[in-house]
């Protein structure tokens, strides 16, 4: 069926969760079927950028620790996201930039320090059946991404095959986020906020609440003071969108992600800005959350920019190509009889 | 009609907080308006109860432009359904045996025949007031009263895609295999999701469902049928 695809990637260590996504499957939320998609589009979609890939490829999201992989072809390919330790051949390789992979090198991917998932784009894109629309993994309806579920050891990923060169570069680090432990978080008002009593909102916009352990691609439980309802948290079930904050009768909220289910019964307080959903995805456990209020433009103006920074060539610098194989190369050099291995790498 | 943001990339049109065919009916109107646009920066639409979701591209499309149009072009100015076509989707179920294994709880839960119960399932349609839960599964409205049962106290493990029963005043088809305490009264050889198609789902929000009992013989010819993607479902309007 791939036949202009090539096996490129092999699985040596899948790490805690590494799934195909994509931009996301929009078109059949009325049908009962999650959006998926990238949690952090910024780190996702400058991946892409990065290999010169149209922002329809789809890319590897990891959790917590990175895959270790084998190519077996040459290919580029770069990480974003979260602050881990990479390496190629037991070379040390940045993130946010482009590198080539040559057929046998292995790579491995160390836990993240700050940031919690990284995103892995190839260049041409992985070539994984499209399911209603898009590439990403549906771990609930087992459809989409890789056979419909997170990779194991032994899986084999195709690459589309691109017959153009694409120049190797990385982001300017101007715009390489950090990932605090603390976040100011925007939240758009507008939705069910009327259900809250106004001690309640004050309660939400006045406190700080911590990322539990209870995160993941569906939702992010958050705990600290409880929110105060009016009346019932509870309505006739409607839709939910990515990064609506619903507070069930507890009064804890909960930030719905990627994965989440389409529709839901609790009322929601507001809507995490989408520019500031890339922070929450990148959030672990234990981090502390402020929520600031803001109106729906400035979050309209944000994304705007974000989308620029993303798209702007000038966001990129490239990287003069002496040597596409390694980043350092070894030398054997024999002094006085002795053998010694040293270790050559351009000054940065 | 109120307008309300979810965010800043979605639109919610809120028509209320009730469970109502009158409001459904407003929905798909709508729904369908918006779907006629094929609007490249309108991503994606998802009817509820209560409201339809319009996510979009703000980039592209402001709140404001899709919020005019919907004023300009939506006439839901009714307050009766007596002229409001229905669209029915035919659903052929096997009722008991060996895929309704609880039909007899039904029927003595309800001091009925089984007979009487199926008759009472098959007599009336069905509103798919939305679609949710897992891909394709209908939240139906309509069902009598005289067959309400309540859930099973040990729920199973594995209900196979096809299953139609009861829970409490609900009655609905699970699309996949899936667990769950619903009475089992039957099956349906009919595949709400199936995702190999280019249309993946048998209904649609706002659609009605008739249930319509067939017999064992049937049920393998059209399953045989659907296999081969050879089956036509019935649709028709009242």
């Amino acid at each position: 069926m791939w036949s202009d695809d090539m096996e490129v990637i092999k699985i040596i260590d899948p790490g805690p969760l590494t799934t195909v996504q994509d931009k996301g499957r929009y078109g059949y939320q009325r049908y009962g079927v999650s959006a998926s998609g990238m949690m952090d589009v910024f780190a996702g979609e400058v991946a892409n950028m990065l290999v010169s890939n149209s922002q329809d490829c789809a890319v590897l999201e990891t959790t917590l620790k990175g895959p270790a992989i084998e190519f077996l072809q040459d290919c580029m390919f770069a990480i974003t996201g979260g602050n881990s330790d990479l390496l190629l051949n037991d070379n040390k390789i940045s993130l946010w930039e482009s590198h080539v992979a040559h057929k046998g090198d292995i790579l491995k991917m160390g836990v993240c320090k700050n940031g919690l998932r990284n995103y892995i784009a190839f260049h041409g894109g992985i070539a994984v059946k499209e399911v209603m629309g898009s590439f990403s993994t549906n771990l609930r309806a087992k459809i989409g991404g890789y056979d419909g579920r997170k990779l194991n050891a032994q899986d084999i990923l195709e690459i589309k095959d691109t017959q153009d060169q694409a120049k190797k570069k990385k982001l300017d680090p101007k715009y390489i986020p950090d990932y605090p432990k603390e976040l100011d978080i925007e939240v758009i008002f507008g939705q069910q906020n009327d259900c809250f009593t106004s001690k309640g909102i004050e309660t939400f916009l006045k406190n700080t609440y911590l990322v539990t352990q209870e995160s993941d691609r569906m939702g992010m439980r958050l705990s600290g003071e409880a929110i105060e309802h009016k009346n019932s948290a509870d309505i006739i079930s409607d839709g939910i969108t990515f990064g609506a904050i619903q507070v069930p009768g507890n009064g804890q909220p909960i930030i719905m992600m990627a994965d989440r289910q389409t529709t839901g019964g609790y009322t929601k307080i507001g809507n995490v800005t989408s520019v500031d959903l890339n922070k929450l995805a990148q959030a672990t456990p234990g981090t502390k959350i402020r929520f600031v209020s803001v109106p729906m433009e400035k979050g309209v103006d944000e994304l705007r920019k974000l989308k620029n920074i993303i798209s702007d060539k000038s966001s990129y610098i490239e990287i003069e190509n002496e040597d596409q194989a390694k980043e350092s190369k070894k030398y054997k050099v024999r002094i006085n009889g002795k053998e010694y291995e040293v270790e050559i790498a351009k000054a940065q | 009609m109120k307008f309300l943001n979810a965010g800043d990339s979605a639109m919610i049109i809120e028509l209320g907080n009730e469970i109502s065919p009158l409001i459904n009916s407003k929905l798909k109107k709508i729904t369908k308006y918006i779907d006629s646009l094929q609007d490249p920066y309108i991503l994606d639409l998802l009817p509820t109860y209560r409201s339809v979701i319009v996510y979009f591209d703000p980039l592209n499309i402001s709140f404001e432009d899709i919020k005019q149009m919907v004023i300009d072009n939506c006439d839901i100015n009714y307050d009766t359904l007596e002229n409001i076509k229905k669209e029915i989707v035919e659903i052929p179920v096997l009722y008991g045996g060996e895929y309704g294994p609880d039909i007899e709880n039904i029927a003595s839960h309800n001091k009925l025949t089984t007979d009487e119960v199926i008759k009472i399932h098959t007599s009336t349609i069905y509103l798919v007031y939305m679609l949710g839960f897992t891909p394709g599964f209908p939240y139906l409205g309509g069902m009598s009263k005289k067959i309400a049962t309540p859930r099973l106290k040990e729920p199973r493990t594995k209900i196979p895609g096809g299953s139609v029963g009861i829970a409490g005043e609900q009655t609905g088809v699970y699309p996949i295999e899936s667990p769950g305490g619903w009475q089992l009264m039957g099956r349906t050889p009919l595949k709400l999701f199936d995702s190999s198609k280019k249309d993946p789902f048998l209904l649609n929000a706002g659609e009605y469902v008739k249930f319509v009992p067939i017999t064992s013989k049937e049920y393998l010819q059209i399953e045989k049928e659907v296999q081969n993607n050879k089956y036509k479902e019935k649709r028709y309007v009242e």
